[in-house]
C-alpha cells in the first residue's frame, strides 16, 4: 500500500538533506563545498536542534570526510557524507578504499566541473572521474529524484548482494538550488523501509563473521594484499556490481510499493518508432524531453532515453530502451581529453557494438562548466542527428555543444 | 581492569601475536606489544601505512586479536575520527553493535611520516574536534616501509636515502619538526614520551593516555636496525641511550585550566637532579650507520658541538617548562 | 602447504584475512637462538616486554619460555637482560 506522502518545496541539497535526516544515519562526515553546501548546513541545523541522532563530524577536509565515513562504516554505523567537484577529486584515493573494503557508504553529489580554472558550475567531470572506483551511481533529473534516490540508496547499499557505496549524483545548481515541489514520505515510513543496518557475512580466522569492526569478533579489515589475491578481490568486486542490476530491481519494487513512484535504470520517452534520439544523464533531459515533445509536434520522429543508473552499467535495459533507432546522440556534460570520446558515449558504443543492427552515433559534448544548453542547442543536436541519417554516415563523432569558436 | 605491574601485565595476552614479518629486532611491533597491554577493554585499533602495517596483515594471515582496520597511510585520525563518532552515536541512541560495550577504546598506531607529514592535517583536525582516541606515534625518523626516505621527523644531520651523506651535503639539513610541541600546542590533554627500554614506563602512560577524555598522543621513539643501520639486538639499547643523552626525554604534559603542566618521567628526572649522568651524545650517535659521517672519515668536532648544544638547549627548555 | 588456495568465488568478502599469523612460522629467519639459563634467571619479566615477536612468554612458575616456531633470533633479549642469563647459540 502507498504510505501517506506530503508536499513540500525543496531544492535538491534540501532534499538530500530531509531525506538524510529522515533517515538518521550514525555518522556524517562532510566538508563544504558549493553547490553541496546546503546539506551540510541543514544537517548542522538538524543536528543542532536535536532532530537526528547523528554524530556529525565536522571535518577538516573532504579526504577526511571519507575516511571517517570508511571508519564509521567499518565499526558498523551508517555513514553519510556529501561533496562535490573538487572535494570528491580529493577523496579518489579513499573511494577506491570504500568500494574495495565493501562499505556501504552512501555519498551525495553536488555534480560541479573540475577545476582548473575554478569554476563553481555543474557538469559531470567529477562523478565520471569516479567512474572505475566501485561506487553505485545514481544520476537524478529533478530534488523528486534526489529525495527518492536519498531514501534508497541506503537499501541498495547495504542489500546483501551489493555491499557497496553509492553515490547520489544530481547537478549543481540547476538541480541542487532549484526548488521544487518534493514527495516526501513520512518519518517513521522512512525508517520502516530502511531498516536496520545489514553487516556482510564474512570469515576471519575464527570463522564466519560479520563484517564490522567489533572486540567480540574480531577482524583486521584492509590488510597487505599482495599479487596472490588481489586479482581475485577486485573480480568479487567486479562481479558484485554485475549481481547489484538484478539487486537494485527488488528495492527499486519495494520503494514503488510505498511511493508509488516506478523507478527504472534507464527511461526511454517516445523510443517506439524514434528515428533519432538522445541518450543522456541529470537535469538536462528535463529540457531534452521538451524539445522532444515539440520536434514530435512539427512531425520528426524524436525520442530519448534518460538513465537513472550509470554504475553498474544497465547493457540490457539500455540496449532495450535504445531499440532500434538508427541514429542517437548522446549528449553528456563531461570529457575524456585526448580519448575517443567522452565517457557516456564510449561506453554506449560498446554497449551498441555487438548488435546486429547498430544505431549511428554521435557524442555532443555540452554545459560543460554550467554553460547553459538551451532547447535551441538541443534542436540542433536533433538537427545533426538527421543529417546524419539522410547522409547515412556520421562525419563529426564527436562535437561541441554551444561553444564560441 | 587489571593494575600496571610487569607481573600483572607479563600474564596478559598479547594483542599483536606472533608471525608478523617485521625486520627481526624491530621496535615497532615492541612498543605495540606494550602499548597494548595496558589497555582496559574492548579496544580497536587503526594502523597508518607502515612497516608496522604491512608486516602484520599480509593477506590471508593477520596478527592482530583485536579488532583492526587500515584504511591509507594520511588518515589514520580521521579514520578514528569515523570510528570514534560511531561509538558515540551508538551509546547515544542506544542501539548498534558498540552500544553494548560501556567503553569501547580507540587507538591508533601511525609512523613519523604518517603523522610529522602527510598525516598532521588529518591528526591535527581530528585533535581540534576533541575525539577520544590515543594517538601512538612510532617514531623511527624516516619513511622505513618505502626503504628509508627522510621524513620531517628525521633530526638533522641523519643520512637517509633522500637525504644523503655525500661529499658536499652531509645528511639531512634541516631539524626534526617539534611535534610534541605542535600537539601540546593544540590543547590536547595527555601527551606522553615513551620508549620500550622503560616497559612500567610505557605501560603506565599508555593507560593513562587510554583512560583521559578526549584525544591523547603518545610519542615512541622506535630505534630502526635496518634505517639507522646498527646490529638488531641494539635496538632497545639505542633507544635507551637516546634519553640517556636527553636526545629524546621523556616527560607527560597534561592541561590544567588551559595551562600545559610538563613532568619529566623518572629516567629523565634523574638525569635533571644529577646531570653529571648526562650521556655525551656521541654514546648515542657513533652507534648509529646513519651517523657514520660524523665520525669518519674524520671527527666533525663542528657538528657534533652544534648538535651537542642544540641538543643541550632543548632539555634545558624542557627542564624549565617542568620546572626543575 | 599442499592445501589449494582460495579463489574469488570462496575467498571471504571485504578482504579480510582468514588465518592467524600463527600458522606463518618465522622460527626459521635467524640464525642464532636464544638460550635461557634458568638457574641465573631472576624471574624480573623484561625480556617477554622486549621481545618484538611476543615469542617470550612467563610460564605458571614465574620463568620465561622461548617459542622457537617464531623467535626471529634478533639477540634483543639476551642483550637485555639484567642478569645476563640469556646466551644466543648460533644454530646448526
Ligand atoms: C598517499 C601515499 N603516499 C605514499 C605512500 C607510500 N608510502 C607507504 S608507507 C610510506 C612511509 C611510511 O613511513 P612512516 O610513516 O614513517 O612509517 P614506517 O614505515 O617508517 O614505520 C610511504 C611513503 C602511500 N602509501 N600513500
Ligand atoms: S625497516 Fe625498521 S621499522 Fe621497518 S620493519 Fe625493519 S626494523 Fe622495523
Ligand atoms: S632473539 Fe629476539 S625474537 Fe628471539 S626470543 Fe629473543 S627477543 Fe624474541
Ligand atoms: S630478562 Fe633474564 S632474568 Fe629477566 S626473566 Fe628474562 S631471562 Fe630471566
Ligand atoms: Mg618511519
Amino acid at each position: 500500500m502507498v504510505a501517506k506522502q506530503k508536499i513540500v518545496g525543496l531544492n535538491g541539497d534540501e532534499a538530500s538533506a530531509y531525506a538524510t535526516k529522515q533517515v538518521d544515519p550514525d555518522v556524517v562526515a562532510a566538508y563544504p563545498i558549493t553547490p553541496q553546501t546546503i546539506i551540510v548546513e541543514r544537517f548542522s541545523e538538524y543536528v543542532a536542534d536535536g532532530l537526528v541522532g547523528s554524530e556529525f563530524v565536522a571535518v577538516e577536509s573532504e579526504h577526511s570526510a571519507l575516511s571517517a565515513c570508511v571508519g564509521a562504516s567499518a565499526a558498523g554505523a551508517r555513514a553519510f557524507t556529501a561533496t562535490a567537484a573538487n572535494g570528491l577529486a580529493l577523496m579518489w584515493e579513499i573511494l577506491y578504499i570504500a568500494a574495495g573494503l565493501r562499505q556501504p557508504i552512501v555519498m551525495a553529489v553536488a555534480n560541479r566541473c573540475l577545476g582548473g580554472p575554478i569554476n563553481i558550475h555543474n557538469d559531470h567531470s567529477d562523478a565520471m572521474g569516479a567512474r572505475d572506483s566501485g561506487w553505485i551511481q545514481l544520476f537524478c533529473e529533478n530534488s523528486q529524484e534526489v529525495y527518492d534516490a536519498s531514501v534508497e540508496a541506503w537499501r541498495i547499499a547495504e542489500h546483501a548482494d551489493i555491499q557497496m557505496p553509492v553515490m547520489v549524483n544530481f547537478d549543481g545548481f540547476t538541480i541542487s538550488h532549484t526548488m521544487e515541489n518534493v514527495y516526501i514520505l513520512e518519518d517513521a515510513d522512512v525508517k520502516k523501509f530502511v531498516g536496520k543496518r545489514i553487516y556482510m557475512k564474512t570469515e576471519g580466522p575464527k570463522g564466519e563473521v560479520e563484517f564490522k569492526l567489533d572486540p567480540d569478533t574480531p577482524i583486521s579489515i584492509g590488510p597487505l594484499d599482495l599479487q596472490d589475491f588481489y586479482f581475485e578481490h577486485k573480480v568479487q568486486q567486479m562481479e558484485a556490481m554485475k549481481g547489484s542490476l538484478k539487486a537494485i530491481k527488488a528495492v527499486d519494487k519495494e520503494f514503488e510499493k510505498i511511493t508509488g513512484r516506478k523507478l527504472e535504470y534507464v527511461y526511454p520517452y517516445k523510443m517506439d518508432d524514434a528515428e533519432v534520439a538522445v541518450v543522456g544523464l541529470g537535469s538536462a533531459m528535463g529540457t531534452v524531453r521538451e524539445v522532444v515533445d515539440e520536434l514530435r509536434a512539427e512531425g520528426v520522429k524524436a525520442g530519448m532515453v534518460k538513465m537513472r543508473l550509470f554504475r553498474p552499467f544497465p547493457v540490457e535495459d539500455l540496449k532495450n530502451a535504445i531499440g532500434n533507432v538508427p541514429v542517437l546522440g548522446v549528449m553528456e556534460k563531461a570529457y575524456s581529453i585526448g580519448g575517443p570520446g567522452a565517457p557516456l558515449y564510449e561506453e554506449v558504443k560498446t554497449v551498441l557494438y555487438d548488435l546486429p543492427k547498430r544505431p549511428f552515433v554521435a557524442d555532443y559534448i555540452n554545459g560543460l562548466g554550467g554553460k547553459d544548453t538551451s532547447p535551441e542547442m538541443i534542436r540542433d543536436v536533433f538537427k545533426s542527428l538527421q543529417r546524419i541519417k539522410e547522409r547515412g554516415a556520421v562525419l563529426e563523432p564527436v562535437s561541441y555543444v554551444g561553444v564560441r569558436e | 581492569m587489571s593494575e600496571i605491574t610487569l607481573k600483572e601485565m607479563s600474564r596478559k595476552p598479547d594483542a599483536l601475536i606472533c608471525g608478523g614479518r617485521l625486520c627481526a629486532g624491530c621496535d615497532e611491533t615492541i612498543v605495540v606489544r606494550q602499548v597494548m597491554k595496558a589497555t582496559r577493554g574492548p579496544t580497536i585499533v587503526t594502523s597508518a601505512t607502515g612497516c608496522l602495517e604491512v608486516s602484520t596483515s599480509i593477506f590471508p594471515y593477520t596478527s592482530w586479536e583485536v579488532p583492526w582496520m587500515h584504511c591509507a597511510f594520511e588518515n589514520v585520525a580521521a579514520l578514528a575520527s569515523g570510528i570514534e563518532a560511531t561509538i558515540k552515536a551508538m551509546h547515544k541512541k542506544k542501539e548498534g553493535p558498540l552500544a553494548k560495550y560501556p567503553t569501547v577504546d580507540v587507538i591508533s598506531f601511525a609512523g613519523d611520516g604518517g603523522t610529522y607529514d602527510i598525516g598532521l592535517q588529518a591528526l591535527s583536525g581530528a585533535i581540534e574536534r576533541g575525539h577520544d582516541f590515543t594517538y601512538v606515534l612510532i617514531d623511527n625518523e624516516a619513511y622505513m616501509n618505502t626503504g628509508i626516505q627522510r621524513s620531517g621527523g628525521t633530526p638533522f644531520g641523519a643520512s637517509t636515502t633522500t637525504s644523503p651523506a655525500g661529499k658536499v651535503i652531509l645528511g639531512k639539513t634541516e631539524t626534526k619538526k617539534p611535534i610534541d610541541e605542535i600537539i601540546i600546542a593544540h590543547g590536547t590533554p595527555y601527551v606522553a614520551t615513551i620508549n620500550t627500554a622503560w616497559p612500567l614506563d610505557v605501560m603506565k602512560k599508555a593507560r593513562k593516555a587510554i583512560e583521559v577524555d578526549g584525544p591523547t598522543f603518545l610519542h615512541s621513539l622506535a630505534p630502526c636496525s635496518r634505517g639507522w643501520r646498527f646490529p638488531p639486538e641494539k635496538t632497545v639499547e639505542i633507544g635507551r641511550l637516546a634519553t640517556q643523552t636527553c636526545v629524546f626525554p621523556l616527560f607527560e604534559c597534561r592541561q590544567e585550566k588551559g595551562k600545559p603542566v610538563y613532568e619529566l618521567s623518572a629516567p629523565s628526572l634523574a638525569i635533571a637532579k644529577r646531570p653529571e649522568n648526562k650521556k655525551p651524545i656521541e654514546a648515542y650517535l657513533e652507534q648509529q650507520g646513519r651517523y657514520r659521517h660524523f665520525f669518519r672519515p674524520a671527527r666533525k668536532e663542528a657538528l657534533l658541538k652544534e648538535l651537542q648544544e642544540s641538543i643541550d638547549t632543548r632539555w634545558q627548555i624542557l627542564c624549565e617548562k617542568a620546572g626543575v | 602447504m599442499s592445501e589449494r588456495k582460495r579463489g574469488w568465488k570462496t575467498l571471504p568478502k571485504g578482504a579480510v584475512p582468514y588465518k592467524s599469523s600463527k600458522d606463518y612460522q618465522t622460527g626459521d629467519w635467524g640464525v642464532a637462538k636464544p638460550i635461557i639459563d634458568r638457574t641465573r634467571c631472576s624471574k624480573c619479566t623484561l625480556c617477554h616486554f622486549f621481545c618484538p615477536e611476543g615469542a617470550i612468554t612467563v610460564r605458571v612458575d614465574g620463568y620465561t619460555e622461548v617459542n622457537y616456531d617464531y623467535c626471529k633470533g634478533c639477540g634483543v633479549c639476551a642483550n637485555e637482560c639484567p642478569v645476563k642469563c640469556i646466551k644466543m647459540e648460533m644454530k646448526k
